[in-house]
């Protein structure tokens, strides 16, 4: 695919090997993450996807190599600091039901507010607008605990909107929706790559719509991290090989999985 | 926000109407006129009334005052701090821990005689020690609470810390003198009544660095709404929130259980009963909010218990319970689910 804008690098990671102390999960990995891409990461249960996850927003630091975020290495930047480089949108449910939506997405201001959190005219614009984005200004007064899952998804992803940092990384996004929401959910974050020029990356398990939604895929298996676009992706041999090859196998003419 | 501080307003109206109401009600009855006459230190009828009003009344209803909304605002904090709705410094034994600390400084100086009495007899310690029990038993459910990862199962284990308190304060009891023992067991009782001013003094003290030490939580509060990975990736420093509220809801607990007794349900059901008005979430509006509605569910509670037009004064920490438990319950009962 060929951008209209110039290409402008967020997150750089070289050289880099992930794991924990006992155990290497993958070395040798180099990823680049650009302004107003979407890009999805794969690979099977288990295979190091959420390690990476971890290391890439900082939360786990990596064996070697160095992660990078506007030029400036993961490690010399304060929690203070990447919270407004990075937001996240989890999976996790054990958060206030009582939280009405507006308040939800206000929370993501919090980097900006004062010491007792208060709303400046500029935070409530900026919540407004990231309401206003994904269509939800008239349900702003509503409880989060009676949304549906699609719609939660979206309050979310309305905070991560609005904390405006230069990367989202959301875990597994689609998991709880059914098919005609997780592609309603992927291509809004296609969307808003476009409208917002963020860089949004997300794990996945839905290797057919990253491949037609996605401008990066990060493949993750068997300890090896390889970052590709989706058409080299299907063009490669690595599809292929990413299952046992007994019940499902990639056919690269249809561009998906079929079951054997 | 405009409804809110509406809301704070009457709140206030009616925690001022309660607290005169409260200082008219007693054993002798003292006509309005000369209640507000010994406040503004006109002449009285009686100038035996004027005591009353002033060295009886006054510093019980303002003990009500602290004791409510210190222990509302420890309930707000932990609920927050475990996202759980039920907990509160009574059913997660932090009271069972200062309960510890004062039979310790009681019983214990009787026990162990000597040095260890008479470094213990002062009020200042009694508090310390209750501070330091509720600290321990909040920083031991909080290393389990890592562990486990149930709503109920931090409720037992809140529940077993209370069981093995009371153990230690049965051992200690039974090597103790009767006169000692009784002395125990008239502070378990609670009572907002037998605070001399000074000692008003030291609780409105300890009450004022916990309540200021839990504004400073506000912010960091907010974001645990959320749970505590989204907390950090929003700025929040854990680790130090943590500390923070623990030392708060540990001084407010603490002291508040050394001078008025383990006191229920206040702390658990009124930020429950606040968000049946307030439907906000931001601690901003609800810290405020809590602490008014604890101080007048408080003051309720104490003008109940002086049974009005009897001699009798019923225990504090019974009245508490006899309203507090049924609360809790219709709360649990209804098909409405309980937040925190």
């Amino acid at each position: 695919m060929i951008k209209e804008t110039e290409i402008k690098p967020i997150l750089q990671a070289q050289e880099l090997a992930i794991g924990y102390a006992d155990k290497i999960v993958a070395e040798e990995i180099s990823v680049e993450i650009n302004a107003a891409e979407l890009v999805a990461v794969i690979g099977i249960n288990g295979s190091g996807k959420s390690t990476l996850l971890k290391t890439l927003t900082g939360n786990l630091d990596p064996l070697s190599g160095k992660v990078s975020i506007q030029q400036k290495s993961l490690k010399d930047i304060t929690v203070q600091e990447l919270s407004e480089l990075i937001s996240i949108v989890l999976t996790e449910t054990h958060f206030s039901q009582n939280l009405s939506v507006e308040e939800l997405v206000a929370l993501g201001r919090q980097p900006y507010t004062n010491w007792l959190g208060q709303l400046s005219s500029e935070d409530k614009k900026a919540v407004q607008q990231a309401l206003q984005l994904l269509e939800l200004t008239d349900k702003s007064q509503r409880k989060c605990g009676s949304l549906s899952d699609g719609q939660l998804q979206k309050v979310f992803l309305a905070r991560a909107i609005a904390q405006e940092t230069s990367l989202i990384f959301l875990d597994e996004p689609t998991t709880h929706l059914d098919l005609y929401h997780k592609i309603f959910v992927l291509k809004l974050l296609k969307e808003l790559t476009r409208k917002t020029q963020k860089a949004i990356v997300f794990a996945t398990h839905e290797i057919n719509l990253a491949l037609q939604l996605c401008d990066q895929i990060i493949l993750v298996n068997q300890g090896k991290i390889i970052q590709k676009t989706p058409e080299e992706l299907i063009n490669s041999n690595l599809l292929q090989e990413l299952f046992p090859k007994d019940l499902v196998e990639f056919d690269a003419a249809s561009k998906s999985f079929r079951v054997l | 926000m405009q409804k809110s501080s509406l809301y704070l307003l009457s709140g206030l109206l009616l925690l001022l109407i309660l607290l005169m109401l409260n200082i008219s009600l007693g054993s002798v009855t003292i006509p309005l006129k000369d209640i507000l006459a010994s406040f503004f230190n006109a002449e009285v009828e009686k100038e035996t009334w004027r005591y009353i009003i002033l060295d009886y009344r006054l510093p019980k209803a303002i003990t009500a005052v602290l004791v409510g909304s210190g222990l509302a605002l420890s309930g707000l904090l932990m609920q927050t701090l475990f996202r759980n709705p039920l907990a509160g410094p009574y059913v997660l034994g932090l009271s069972s821990g200062a309960s510890l600390g004062v039979a310790i400084v009681i019983l214990g100086g009787a026990v162990f005689g000597g040095v260890f009495s008479t470094l213990f007899l002062s009020k200042f310690t009694l508090v310390i020690a209750a501070s330091l029990g509720s600290v321990l038993v909040l920083l031991a459910v909080l290393a389990t609470s890592f562990r486990v990862k149930d709503t109920m199962a931090l409720l037992i284990i809140g529940l077993m810390f209370a069981s093995l308190t009371s153990a230690v304060v049965s051992v200690l009891s039974y090597f103790s003198p009767s006169e000692s023992l009784q002395k125990y067991i008239f502070w378990s009782f609670g009572s907002l009544g037998n605070l001399a001013w000074q000692e008003v003094f030291i609780l409105a003290i300890f009450w004022l660095a916990g309540v200021i030490i839990s504004i400073f939580c506000i912010k960091n509060l907010n974001a645990l709404l959320l749970g505590e990975k989204y907390a950090k990736s929003l700025g929040t420093n854990l680790k130090q929130n943590r500390i923070l509220v623990i030392l708060g809801t540990g001084l407010l607990a603490g002291s508040i259980t050394a001078f008025a007794g383990p006191i229920a349900f206040i702390g658990l059901a009124v930020p429950h009963l606040v968000r049946q008005v307030i439907t906000k979430s931001n601690h901003l509006v609800l810290f405020p909010a809590v602490a008014l509605g604890g101080a007048i569910l408080m003051l309720i509670c104490d003008s109940i218990a002086q049974l009005p037009g009897s001699n009798l004064t019923l225990p504090i920490n019974a009245i508490t319970s006899l309203i507090g438990a049924p609360v809790v319950i219709w709360l649990l009962v209804r098909k409405k689910k309980l937040y925190f």
